[in-house]
């Protein structure tokens, strides 16, 4: 039965182990950092910390962790970024494991899939690491670092939203993001609730998910505008949704003033809209705070101070004092409100 | 003159397979790749911290155990000159079924055997579409990738089915008695010994080979050439639904998206392993290896530190290189037989 | 040597009518006009209102351009996998150069944007055409690479608007008699390229090529040129479609494009290319991906959970393979039975 195993495999054998081994010397050789062994653990457990954010290559998360890498300076902890490139359900696991093996002191993690990650952090906590959700929720760690509380972030989008379109109410609709993040979906249905208890004059319409990509959410804000006529507003919880809807209405000057959008998003990527006039509002929080406050309660998870039971409190810096609450959620603030008298003094 | 062999003991021997015993053992593709594998672990434990551990090696059989079982089937079909890209999809299809299932309150066992029921329907649908109809597989299998996926995100995409029993799911990632390595190993060693048994070693398995190589002339030789590729597409899909639900239970998730790209990882890990994607060569050891190689470059490049943007880089180098210095090796050793038949014939 | 090949027209026994009737663009323009038609029934302002029209319009631009660049790989027999890494790689150096080269003009780097995408479309080029490996494996593994490359280059940044000249952002929604400027451009693209695959000694060799390439290569072709030229081509047209999505969308980052290579196959399947190469027309493949495009913008006005977008699409990849096969072995049954050629 044997085929002929010509020359050519042999090479191309060779060649897979020299390039192989080639990059693997190169790269680790370069890389690797110097002088730790296995066997320094414990030594260097108690001074580090792994921010894992949804992925790499997000401006909103380039903040945060720009925000945990300050305060990791200040408290002496060594810092280590790591992120996958896609937002897969499981694609974090790696770096989870990674933090585990290299013996970090915490991981604070933005989950993609608040699910898919549990087991891997499970191991991380019974390896002794302290596990800080931050941004959205995860089931399995000591302290989750939420932004605004879910209901601060409805109430305070609702507030704009009926604000704007006055006792009349109207017909609005939803732009979310990813359609399994947990934020945002706890958002959506806290939003969807909140209208339907106390503003039975506001009718939502239709729910729709722009993924996290620009060209979807753009094409997802015109479908909504075009498929429901007497469309008044849309809420967009989400960065990317949100500078997209104002994107085609900049686009499509005729709907400018006839549908009015508000949200969650970036004032280095909104103010362009607010200057232009499309935007009047939005919302959202400072994410490098964001970050600042996960390293200190990482700090303060490692020292012992919490444990993440209701009612503990810990220092955050330049923050100031912050308790846990319920279910081990700590809330950074109230939601900001962004508009034109100060969005230009945001760096993010 | 050439250099002309005298002794007609080794003559006969040189007719026989061209090279002594020996060399054709060490010299083959699949011996190189694991002896990179082998070499990189050895650098890696030298040169990268906490790689030597159990941890390591039970993460990095983890994280690639889903693209090392579907990568099983998929050889087979590519060595016939076909192809699957309809893998991921099936894995992410089965998934939802298996979560919806059991979510439905159907017992654990029998949602797991709908879902294996479904993905060997889809490979039956891209075999017959294949084998029947005469559709080329790379077309026929990106349609069914983007079908089911379509499906299984359209059934499951926003919300996921996580609630599955707990020991069950430990039970799935948990290693085999102390050793560093996870249950789902037991699982990708029988499924490799069967599939290599079946391709090397059964009239099966040479059909397999010699419809790559001509298809036909193996349906001259009276190989069955369209029974044999639907049975392998079926297999394909039963596989791939069972390392779906299998990936279901690892993460304790079932959604639409699950397997979101492992269509290529599969193919790259394959040609890396050896396997002609023309068709006609390769060894499932070769493509098991190929899958292991990624497996480990990638768990040491993470562990290293090194951001997923250039593990990406060095796959796709890697990747090239591989088959570049093959077609080069290749037309070199093309070029010196065509010398030596020259010769020999009369120089 | 430039000659105009003469070649005499093949018998298929339909009149000229039947001929219209059974081409496969005839086949793409009835579903389209089905789609809008009934997609403008359910929502008016789809079709009618000044936005709808012109997202009808300007939404298919990027994919009629890459579909076309992979038709060209996929007659050949190849397969090109890395036109949304070439596309992200080139959006992003456009932006870039108008951020940091302030006062370039906007033909300087639209020439830039596609030289980089035929550069890296020669990449392809080179280690398939002279190193004889297949272009599946090529491609993805550039795929790979690009991306890296892009993500490495690019990280967390993004294109700000403001970074472009108003002129250019104009550029996307700017329209003539109320056709958006980029359909133009696109238009007059397919024309050329159309003209060129037809009519051109170069163009019809590229058939030639895909169809048998052993008997080409006997007919005096260069197989090596040949496959060179489709792979720049298919990296200038990613180019030329990054600077589109710039000029749409204002914006970009490292994760444009991901996925573009799938629907660039599948709009040229859906279009009659046959992905063993030699057959395919530029016309169907551009209102192949016209047809796709606008399903992805009809979906939404009808109140089509978007999550149910995928399958369609795939239905209709698979629907048209499968179209293809049987009209060809219906054809063929009928050839034999009147005696004549195909």
């Amino acid at each position: 039965m044997k085929f002929t195993f010509s020359k050519a495999s042999r090479k191309r054998g060779v060649a897979a182990v020299v390039t192989v081994a080639a990059s693997a010397i190169l790269l680790t050789g370069c890389v690797a950092p110097t002088g730790d062994d296995s066997g320094d653990g414990d030594a260097n457990a108690s001074g580090s910390i792994t921010v894992i954010p949804k992925s790499l290559g997000n401006k909103y998360f380039e903040a945060s962790d720009k925000g945990a890498a300050e305060a990791a300076d200040e408290l002496g902890l060594t810092f280590t970024e790591a992120g996958p490139t896609a937002t897969g359900s499981a694609d974090q696991v790696p770096f989870i494991q990674t933090a585990i093996q290299t013996g970090q002191g915490a991981i604070a993690i933005a989950a993609n899939d608040p699910a898919a990650v549990c087991n891997d952090l499970k191991a991380a906590q019974s390896a002794g690491v302290k596990v800080v959700a931050y941004d959205t929720d995860t089931d399995c760690r000591d302290v989750f670092i939420n932004q605004a509380t879910v209901d601060g972030i409805a109430q305070g989008l609702v507030d704009l939203t009926s604000a704007h379109l006055g006792p009349d109410g109207g017909t609005i609709a939803i732009l979310s993001g990813g359609a399994n993040a947990a934020n945002l979906n706890a958002w959506v249905d806290r939003i969807t609730a909140i209208i339907e208890e106390d503003h039975p004059e506001i009718t939502i319409a239709k729910v729709a998910y722009g993924d996290d990509i620009d060209e979807k959410a753009y094409q997802e804000a015109q479908g909504l505008i075009q498929s429901i006529p007497d469309l008044d507003a849309i809420i967009a919880p989400d960065t990317v949704s949100v500078k997209e809807a104002a994107h085609y209405l900049a686009d499509t000057p005729e709907y400018q003033g006839k549908v009015w959008v508000t949200g969650l998003g970036l004032p280095s990527e909104m103010v362009e809209y607010i200057d232009s006039g499309v935007i009047e509002q939005f919302g959202l929080w400072n994410p490098e705070d964001l970050g600042y406050l996960a390293s200190y309660a990482a700090q303060a998870l490692i020292n012992g101070d919490i444990t993440g039971a209701e009612g503990e409190t810990f220092e955050a810096g330049k923050l100031g004092e912050y308790t846990v609450g319920p279910d081990g959620e700590v809330v950074l603030g109230p939601m900001f409100v962004f508009d034109s008298s100060n969005v230009g003094d945001f760096s993010f | 003159m050439s250099a002309v062999m005298t002794d007609p003991a080794a003559a006969a021997k040189y007719q026989r397979f061209g090279r002594p015993l020996w060399r054709r053992l060490l010299l083959r593709t699949e011996t190189a790749i694991i002896l990179a594998i082998v070499l990189l672990i050895i650098i890696a434990t030298a040169t990268v911290p906490y790689f030597a551990q159990p941890y390591t090696y039970l993460t990095m059989l983890l994280n690639s155990a889903p693209i090392l079982l579907m990568l099983i089937p998929v050889t087979l079909i590519i060595i016939t000159g076909e192809i699957d890209l309809s893998v991921g999809s099936v894995l992410g299809f089965s998934s939802v079924i298996f979560g919806l299932s059991y979510a439905a309150g159907v017992p654990l066992l029998v949602a797991a055997v709908l879902a294996i029921v479904g993905g060997g329907l889809i490979g039956l649908f891209n075999g017959v579409l294949v084998t029947v109809v005469g559709l080329p597989s790379l077309a026929v299998t990106i349609g069914t990738l983007a079908l089911f996926r379509g499906i299984a995100v359209g059934l499951l995409g926003t919300r996921a089915v996580t609630d599955f029993p707990e020991e069950v799911l430990g039970f799935v990632i948990s290693p085999i008695f102390g050793s560093p390595l996870p249950m789902v190993t037991v699982a990708i060693l029988v499924l490799v010994v069967a599939f290599a048994v079946l391709l090397h070693f059964t009239p099966f398995g040479r059909g397999v080979f010699a419809i790559g190589l001509s298809p036909e002339a193996a349906a001259f030789s009276g190989v069955r050439v369209n029974r044999t590729k639907l049975i392998l597409f079926v297999l394909s899909g039963l596989v791939a639904s069972a390392t779906g639900v299998y990936y279901t239970l690892q993460y304790s998730n079932a959604i639409g998206t699950n397997g979101y790209g492992f269509e290529l990882q599969v193919v790259t890990a394959i040609v890396l392993g050896g396997v002609s994607i023309w068709g006609g060569r390769g060894t499932l050891l070769g493509a098991l290896a190929g899958g292991v190689l990624i497996a480990a470059l990638n768990k040491t490049l993470q562990l290293a530190g090194i951001g997923s943007d250039t593990i990406s880089i060095v796959t796709g180098a890697a990747l090239i290189f591989s088959v570049v210095v093959a077609s080069v090796a290749g037309s070199i050793s093309r070029r010196r037989r065509g010398k030596a038949s020259a010769i020999a014939a009369g120089a | 040597m430039t000659t105009t090949l003469k070649l005499p027209p093949i018998e298929t026994g339909r009149s000229v009518f039947g001929k219209i009737i059974h081409a496969r663009e005839v086949g793409l323009i009835v579903l389209i006009i089905a789609l809008v038609a009934v997609t403008t029934v359910i929502q008016p302002s789809f079709l009618f209102s000044d936005g709808g029209f012109r997202e009808l319009l300007r939404q298919p631009t990027i994919l009629i351009l890459i579909a076309l660049g992979q038709a060209i790989v996929i007659i050949t027999r190849n397969i090109d996998l890395s036109v949304g890494s070439i596309l992200c790689l080139c959006t992003y150096l456009s932006g870039w150069l108008f951020a940091n080269v302030p006062g370039i003009p906007i033909p300087v780097v639209v020439v830039i944007g596609i030289l980089l995408g035929a550069f890296l479309g020669l990449i392809n080029g080179l280690l398939v055409a002279f190193l004889k490996v297949p272009s599946l494996v090529i491609t993805l593994g550039t795929l790979y690479a690009y991306r890296g490359i892009a993500i490495l280059w690019i990280g967390p940044h993004f294109i700000r608007s403001s970074w472009l000249p108003p002129e250019y952002r104009k550029l996307g929604t700017m329209q003539v008699f109320g056709i958006p400027v980029l359909l133009i451009i696109v238009a007059i693209v397919v024309l050329l390229v159309g003209w060129f695959m037809t009519n051109r000694r170069a163009g019809r060799d590229l058939y030639a090529l895909g169809s048998n390439p052993e008997a080409a290569t006997l007919f005096g072709l260069s197989e090596r040129r040949l496959t060179l030229n489709a792979f720049v081509t298919s990296g200038a047209l990613a180019g030329l479609g990054g600077l589109v999505y710039l000029s749409i969308y204002a914006t970009g980052d490292a994760k444009v494009g991901t996925g573009y290579e799938l629907e660039s196959v599948a709009a040229a399947v859906v279009g009659g290319v046959a992905i063993i190469g030699g057959s395919g027309t530029i016309w169907g493949v551009a209102l192949g991906a016209f047809f796709l495009a606008t399903i992805s913008s009809a979906l939404p006005v009808l109140g089509v959970p978007s999550l149910w977008q995928q399958s369609i699409v795939g239905v209709f990849i698979v629907g048209a393979i499968l179209l293809d096969r049987l009209l060809f072995l219906n054809r063929t049954l009928q050839a034999k039975r009147k005696g004549r050629a195909l």
